[in-house]
């Protein structure tokens, strides 16, 4: 059982590779610029997905994914032109495949009315003139077009209704095994095209003792009997091409074998072992092979003779290149578990902190910045920074999977408002840590949700503006100084500066009279219990705006900013550190213990006066700072490292700014140094600390803690209220 | 497989016995992974008095449990010869602060006597039962509940 759940699960992470691979594909051809290749590639994984969900019988996505690839496999054929109509059912049963897919993985149950209309809707695809192909009994079968030999004449077609005879003996290669193919899943979908015996020839199993486990040796022979094409019947063959000894006798007429092939190959290339062709000739003769199998076909008088090997010889020219960049692995990449590179990464974070009190040692030691221990040490500090930033790549992931499924989300609020919306994407390919990629994916597609609903205005609107109908978001991702600057543009009408001003003075976010410049304007998206919505539609306004993206971004020790123009349009960049293991911060004295103080957090540092300290209240303090007065957190105090509160004068204060944009002063005794540190769990061997986000482990061995700013300041706040409480009940 | 074989015919377990303050106590020997010296802990803030912090144990951050603390003998000063005894307890490794480490014990379960009705709450919650060892009692600690209880929540 454990297996196959394994296995299961391998299948669900490859669909997703494929599903990616799929969109990419989709996406490529909407835009105009596919070429046979990527038409397919969509084709051969939505075939994968077919085939494995077809070995865990999950029917209802099979036989989605069979209407879908027939749809695809018309594209393919020529019989369908991708127009942006045609694409734009395409990429609805794309996501559509993706929910199915998304489902079967949850075990969860399938609404089939829900996508039943798409589903029709593809089948209308592969309709020609009113004449439905594919599997259904029909009357005319035009498959000849197929093979774009013009000479052939339609009387040499078969009726399609007549019954076939096909006797195809079918004998797997080891290659076959190795490929992950199954024969049984060939023979079985062999056995819907019609009415099917097999006989299993296992003369060729050696004894025992001589057996290579990875051996093929079992072949099959089979008459069926079908209304089918020889070409659904080879098509049938096709993933295990090349894998397989396969002969196809049609109505007692042979066709010609792999191995008759090779032979007449060898033959014609003068080879002098005709019945081993070499393995590097393998390839290009069965990809020759296909559209040599009509011509045999359909002259089945005609002997074998070199006239046909020289056509295979001309088609073997041809296929050579294809084949090539088939058999090319597109990268080389393995699966690891997620604990096993943490395991790694938390192993090299301790060598550098090793590294590091080596060299303190060694520094201690006096020895000669010449002598060879000093240079040895050099050399492994090199080294290990060089590992650290080994181990944290493996970590990264392109966020172009991330980007892709925004496409999706655009599609789907395009229309839903009845937009005209292309999303354009840059720089997928920048990386940025598999945890910063998936919790980056909820407010990312809000903001996108955002840029459709709000931004881009609808498309009478835009022609009345002089724009073209179709609007345009345009998502990037850069490295920018050891962060990820990921950006959302549209060409839409930009921030609506007196409607959002209006509005959050109708809320009382802000004093009727306030002087607000543009920027500050359009940063009041951000304040809590704001939507732009006149209307709130079900798509963005959800109750949840800006701030929520603003508070997950910062969670994630980012930051996000706005820049707009009338009638050109809004751009939100946010600006994310490339990993979340390690965390940009402040080293800090406090009461003779280091803690460290997140970077994004602080907004800058002070020295206090003692005449910029107020008291307020029975325990309060705040602190003015250019004429505004901010509360002051005694650092020591409020963690309980001292019972004293600090003396002002000799301690530094660091603004800093929460998740909600609220300011509070810290008072430390003294600002270290700035310094990146990798970030421990506290939760795993101990628990949650109120104040305290994590823990790391500076250069002397020591564990230092890392501030919760955010909860800091509200416990803080709590604290000295129930603190007036006391008081007020005590006296 | 052989662990269950120790239980079953309740065979020899093995401990190891430590000193707190003048008494004696043990832990079994398969929870036990390390044991070391006392480093300097960092404390952590609003913890209870018998959490003395927390340290680097090769990449992992470690809580430290004074025992002496927490079984309410006062504060352990930590010497040179203090020991840590790193243990499993649940998913979690912790440390625990003793004076000593004095002895490696054999016994079965046979042998273990319940713990002598006093009115202590230590003896109730950490106490599992005792061993006579040559005229020493020593006894045996159950580690569940070693932890503050808010930080066994979180967990």
């Amino acid at each position: 059982m454990d297996s196959m759940a394994a296995i299961r699960q391998t299948f669900f992470q490859e669909c997703e590779e494929q599903l990616s691979e799929m969109e990419l594909g989709l996406l490529a051809m909407d835009e105009g610029n596919a070429d046979s290749e990527t038409v397919n590639a969509v084709f051969r994984a939505v075939h994968s997905i077919k085939g494995g969900a077809g070995a865990f019988k999950l029917s209802q996505l099979v036989q989605f994914a069979h209407t879908f690839e027939t749809a695809l496999d018309h594209v393919r054929g020529g019989k369908l032109t991708p127009t942006p109509d045609v694409m734009k059912v395409m990429l609805r049963a794309a996501d559509v495949l993706a929910d199915l897919v998304e489902a079967s993985r949850d075990g969860r149950e399938i609404n089939e009315a829900s996508y039943e209309g798409i589903a029709a809707d593809v089948k209308a695809l592969t309709v020609v003139d009113g004449v439905e192909e594919v599997e259904e009994p029909i009357d005319f079968q035009p498959t000849v077009i197929d093979f774009g030999l013009p000479e052939i004449s339609v009387e040499a077609a078969p009726v399609a209704n007549a019954l076939h005879e096909y006797h195809i003996n079918f004998t797997p290669r080891a290659e076959l095994y190795d490929n992950a193919n199954e024969a049984v899943l060939v023979l079985r979908e062999l056995n819907r095209l019609g009415t099917m015996q097999a006989t299993c020839d296992a003369s060729a199993i050696p004894s025992l003792d001589e057996v290579d486990p990875n051996g093929a040796y079992l072949s099959w022979s089979v008459s069926l009997s079908s209304e089918a094409e020889i070409s659904s019947v080879r098509e049938v063959f096709e993933f295990v091409e090349g894998e397989a000894e396969l002969a196809i006798e049609t109505d007692g007429q042979a066709e010609v074998s792999d191995a008759d092939i090779a032979a007449l190959l060898a033959q014609a290339l003068g080879s002098t072992s005709a019945e081993a062709p070499t393995t590097m000739l393998e390839m290009p003769v069965e990809a020759g092979q296909e559209e040599s199998a009509p011509k045999q076909e359909m002259s089945p008088t005609e002997t074998p003779s070199s006239e046909p090997a020289a056509v295979h010889v001309l088609s073997v020219e041809a296929a050579k290149p294809e084949a090539k960049i088939a058999s090319v692995p597109t990268q080389t990449t393995i699966r690891v578990e997620f604990d096993r590179v943490d395991r790694l990464i938390n192993l090299v974070g301790e060598l550098v902190i090793n590294q590091a009190m080596l060299s303190q040692r060694v520094i201690e030691a006096n020895f000669a910045g010449s002598s060879s221990v000093v240079i040895g040490l050099e050399e492994l500090e090199q080294l290990t920074r060089e590992i650290q930033e080994s181990v944290m790549a493996i970590r990264a992931q392109p966020v172009k999977p991330m980007f892709q499924r925004m496409s999706r989300t655009v599609r789907e609020v395009a229309d839903a408002t009845g937009k005209e919306v292309r999303l354009k994407t840059e720089g997928e390919a920048t990386e940025v840590d598999k945890t910063v990629v998936e919790r980056l994916a909820e407010p990312l597609t809000h903001m996108i949700r955002n840029a459709v609903d709000h931004g881009i205005e609808a498309p009478e609107v835009r022609l009345a503006a002089g724009k073209p109908a179709e609007g345009t978001v345009r998502l990037t991702a850069a490295h920018r100084s050891g962060r990820i600057v990921i950006e959302i543009s549209d060409d839409g009408a930009g921030v609506n500066r007196q409607k959002v001003l209006a509005s959050a003075i109708k809320k009382g976010l802000i004093p009727a009279d306030a002087q607000l410049s543009d920027s500050d304007i359009d940063n009041l998206l951000f304040l809590p219990g704001f939507s732009t919505a006149a209307t709130i539609s079900n798509i963005s306004g959800r109750g949840v705006g800006m701030d929520v993206v603003k508070r997950s971004i910062q969670a994630l020790g980012g930051r996000i900013s706005i820049s707009s123009r009338p009638g050109l349009g809004s751009t939100f960049s946010m600006s994310l550190p490339l990993t979340l293991a390690v965390l940009d911060g402040m080293a800090v004295s406090v009461a003779g213990q280091t803690l460290v103080v997140p970077l994004t957090a602080i907004v800058e540092t002070l020295k206090p006066k003692k005449t910029d300290i107020h008291g307020l209240g029975a325990e309060g303090r705040v602190m003015s700072i250019r004429e505004t007065f901010v509360p002051l957190i005694d650092l020591g105090a409020e963690l309980g490292f001292r019972d004293t509160p600090a003396q002002p004068e000799n301690s530094v204060a660091i603004l800093v700014e929460t998740g909600g944009g609220t300011r509070n002063a810290l008072l430390v005794d003294s600002i270290q140094d700035q310094r990146q540190v990798v970030i421990k769990s506290l939760e795993a061997n101990y628990g949650t600390v109120a104040g305290i986000a994590a823990a790391t482990i500076l250069g002397d061995g020591r564990v230092a803690l890392i501030l919760d700013v955010d909860a800091l300041v509200t416990a803080s706040f709590e604290e000295s209220l129930s603190g007036e409480l006391h008081y007020g009940t005590g006296g | 497989m052989q662990e269950n074989g120790f239980a079953a015919n309740s065979a020899n377990n093995e401990f190891v016995a430590f000193r707190v303050g003048a008494q004696e106590f043990c832990v079994d020997i398969m929870g036990v992974r390390e044991i070391r010296g006392w480093t300097p802990a960092t404390p952590l803030p609003h913890a209870p008095p018998y959490v003395r912090g927390v340290i680097n144990l090769r990449g992992a951050v470690l809580p430290i449990v004074d025992l002496a603390m927490r079984f309410g003998l006062g504060l352990t000063e930590p010497t040179p010869r203090s020991v840590i005894i790193v243990v499993h307890i649940h998913q979690q490794i912790v440390g625990l602060l003793v004076d000593a480490v004095s002895d490696i014990l054999t016994s079965s379960e046979a042998s273990m006597q319940p713990t002598p009705d006093i009115a202590s709450d230590m003896a109730k919650t950490f106490v599992k039962g005792v061993y006579a060892v040559d005229g020493r009692m020593i006894s045996i600690v159950t580690l569940d509940s070693v932890l503050p209880i808010n930080a066994k929540a979180a967990a």
